[in-house]
């Protein structure tokens, strides 16, 4: 939780913007995010962001959920209380297979959901900075993070140069905190 | 980002009009913004007392028991049941549209998907009531969780095709709604960042969840929605699978059919396309949304249903070949003699679903009619009547006479409070399409957005005459290093 300085461009064309991040990149300045109305294929690539594992945690979880029912109804069909159903064996894995996917595919979706929220930092009454209201309609947002040795003029400038609009110097939460979007107030205090 | 987003001029635009993406938000957000019309109050109320008209059988049904239904010997399974498998079919056309169509890159599911998403999951919350209120004893409906309870503990039966279905529509249920809310996240911080009004701001951004769309989100978001599409389509399919279970693995003549699964499939999508249609022919109308749901949408989703409408008809013509074939006189009087014989008490049931199902459908190989909003309307409620009926046959006339003649029971007809559970489901399932087409945008907007520059009408414009350039000339003018 820490308030910092960014330099904002806006950028109204993708076309624009894939060039931009690039040079952005290039000149080395420290892209914070480029906040986007629409998911842009390729923007994370160009930005150097490294692939998301969200895939390997869901496999995990969907082995969880199969290994759960199969030791599950094995423990409570056999060991547990065995019954005789139609004189069949105790141990019938073909009947437990279509549970067994059930759990799997809810395991698995559970908990990517739950996981996707947690890394993104998403849920009910959870507040972030926004560094432009349009972002999030037709506007593709860039931050640019701002240490002491920046020169403000020198980057806005740049940002103007390669092609951004309304370029701005603004103090951000990089974080997020409990709060309503309806009210301004911050449960933490701003440190300046 | 030009060759990306190059597609052939062969395809019809799948928005239509000169768009940007202010002015899609625009679009989109105007009937979530502005008051309700007259026509939205009509049907509103309409939906809410149909609701109470449910919910007063459902009361009577538990006051006095399940012999308020007409369900005897040996007519166990009646409107209820037939009603579950109906609205549970309905629901896998929205699965079909959000998770095999993305898996198989169909640039028109963004037009349709959001709303049949929805769809999916009150006609799921439908199908969902008619076992549990058919347990009687509904106060006990948790025994079929296999909890550790005390007496044994007693494990429920996971050998059998009812838990199967407890698991399966649960589950069902739960994905669909995990799905559609993910996708919605985005849309309702749309909404929120455009709210002007207190309430709006507040219940906007609770419901966003405090999304930003930060690149780093976005991506995370676009592998999510492609594993829970790759989830939701062997899901999809398993549900209906499983519901067929609960015939196919009886030995009643007439439901012991190992075509069981595929069968109820394509009759699931079927019949759910064909609900699709109901709403979407009419929310384009009274929300003015036809640039984004356009003919092109409502033809491609007849040729759905002509294609799954035949299917259907192969599935039914089988089943007889079947019957005759397997020389078992109970299958042949099951089929022939309850079913396809008119003179036979519930024969006529079977040529409605004969004549709705498969004969009236074809009528969409004409590409005139595909694209006729009148008859599409017509045909999709008939078809609805006809996939009715089809669950009606299957049930009721498969056990209406049974082997011993004596304990036939030829006129099976539903009481007032059966009917009623069955109106209160369209209660239930029209109030929640009301509340969600005023509250939430009816169509996917950040979708819309991305497919915009390449199936837009006035975008695909521009890119006319580049099919006409040779392919060096055009990967030199329009392609770049698109990873680096």
């Amino acid at each position: 939780m820490a308030v910092k300085k960014f330099i904002t461009g806006n950028f109204y064309d993708e076309e624009i913007l894939f060039p931009a991040v690039k040079k952005v990149r290039r000149a080395g300045y420290k892209i914070h995010e480029v906040f986007t109305p629409f998911p842009i294929h390729g923007l994370d690539k160009a930005m150097g962001l490294r692939d998301t594992s969200l895939h390997t945690a869901g496999f995990i979880y969907g082995i969880t959920g199969t290994a759960t029912a199969v030791g599950f109804i094995t423990w409570a069909l056999t060991v547990d209380w065995a019954i005789n159903f139609g004189g069949k064996p105790f141990f019938s894995l073909p009947a437990w297979i279509p549970i067994t996917f059930e759990l799997t595919v809810l395991f698995a979706s559970v908990g990517m959901v739950m996981t996707f929220c947690y890394l993104c930092q998403l849920a009910p009454f959870v507040k972030k900075d926004h560094f432009n209201l349009r972002s999030t309609d037709d506007t593709f947002v860039m931050a640019l993070e701002a240490t002491e040795k920046t020169s403000d003029d020198e980057v806005i400038a740049f940002l103007n140069n390669i092609g951004a609009k309304d370029v701005s110097v603004q103090y951000k939460e990089t974080g997020w905190w409990l709060g309503r979007y309806d009210k301004d107030t911050m449960k933490f205090a701003k440190k300046d | 980002m030009g060759l990306l987003r190059y597609e052939s001029q062969v395809r019809p635009p799948l928005v239509d009009g000169n768009k940007d993406y202010h002015q899609v938000t625009e679009d989109i957000c105007r009937p979530v913004e502005t008051k309700p019309s007259k026509l939205w109050w009509i049907g509103f109320i309409i939906s809410v007392g149909l609701l109470i008209f449910g919910i007063v059988s459902v009361t009577m049904e538990v006051m006095y028991g399940t012999g308020q239904w007409n369900l005897n010997k040996t007519v166990g399974w009646g409107w209820d049941i037939t009603n579950f498998v109906w609205w549970v079919g309905i629901g896998h056309a929205g699965t079909l549209i959000s998770a095999i169509l993305l898996l198989f890159r169909q640039g028109w599911r963004t037009g349709v998907n959001r709303a049949a998403e929805a769809m999916t999951i009150f006609a799921v919350m439908c199908a969902g009531q008619f076992p549990i209120w058919h347990m009687g004893r509904v106060w006990d409906a948790f025994f079929v969780l296999p909890y550790p309870n005390t007496r044994g503990p007693l494990w429920v039966n996971f050998n059998s095709p009812l838990l199967w279905d407890v698991f399966a529509i649960s589950t069902y249920f739960t994905v669909s709604l995990l799905f559609w809310y993910s996708g919605l996240i985005p849309d309702l911080a749309t909404l929120r960042d455009r709210a002007k009004l207190k309430w709006r701001k507040m219940f906007y951004g609770v419901a966003a969840f405090g999304w930003t769309g930060s690149t780093k989100s976005w991506q995370r978001h676009e592998a999510l929605s492609l594993v829970l599409a790759g989830l939701s389509t062997p899901l999809v399919l398993s549900v209906h699978t499983i519901v067929s279970f609960d015939f196919a693995t009886s030995v009643v003549p007439g439901w012991h059919t190992t075509i069981f699964p595929p069968y109820f499939v394509a009759g699931a999508i079927f019949s759910g396309f064909a609900m699709v249609q109901t709403l979407l022919v009419v929310t384009r109308k009274v929300l003015a949304l036809e640039d984004y749901i356009t003919f092109e949408h409502i033809e491609v989703m007849n040729k759905v249903i002509v294609l799954t409408g035949s299917i259907v008809g192969i599935a039914y013509l089988t089943e007889l070949f079947m019957a005759w074939y397997s020389a078992v006189p109970y299958e042949g009087f099951a089929f022939f003699e309850n079913r396809l014989n008119l003179n036979s008490p519930l024969g006529w049931s079977y040529w409605i679903m004969m004549g709705c199902n498969v004969l009236s459908p074809q009528i969409f190989w004409i590409k005139s009619m595909r694209r006729n909003l009148v008859l599409t309307f017509f045909m999709s409620i008939l078809i609805n009547i006809g996939m009715w009926f089809e669950r009606f046959v299957i049930i009721v006339t498969s056990v209406y006479r049974d082997y011993l003649p004596s304990s036939w029971s030829t006129y099976y007809s539903p009481t007032i409070w059966e009917v009623g559970f069955y109106m209160g489901t369209f209660g239930l399932f029209f109030t929640c399409y009301f509340l969600f087409s005023k509250f939430f945008p009816v169509i996917a907007l950040a979708e819309i957005k991305h497919i915009l520059k390449k199936n837009g009408e006035n975008y695909k414009a521009k890119m006319d005459g580049i099919e006409k350039e040779s392919l060096l000339e055009f990967s030199e003018k329009h392609g770049h290093d698109h990873g680096a």
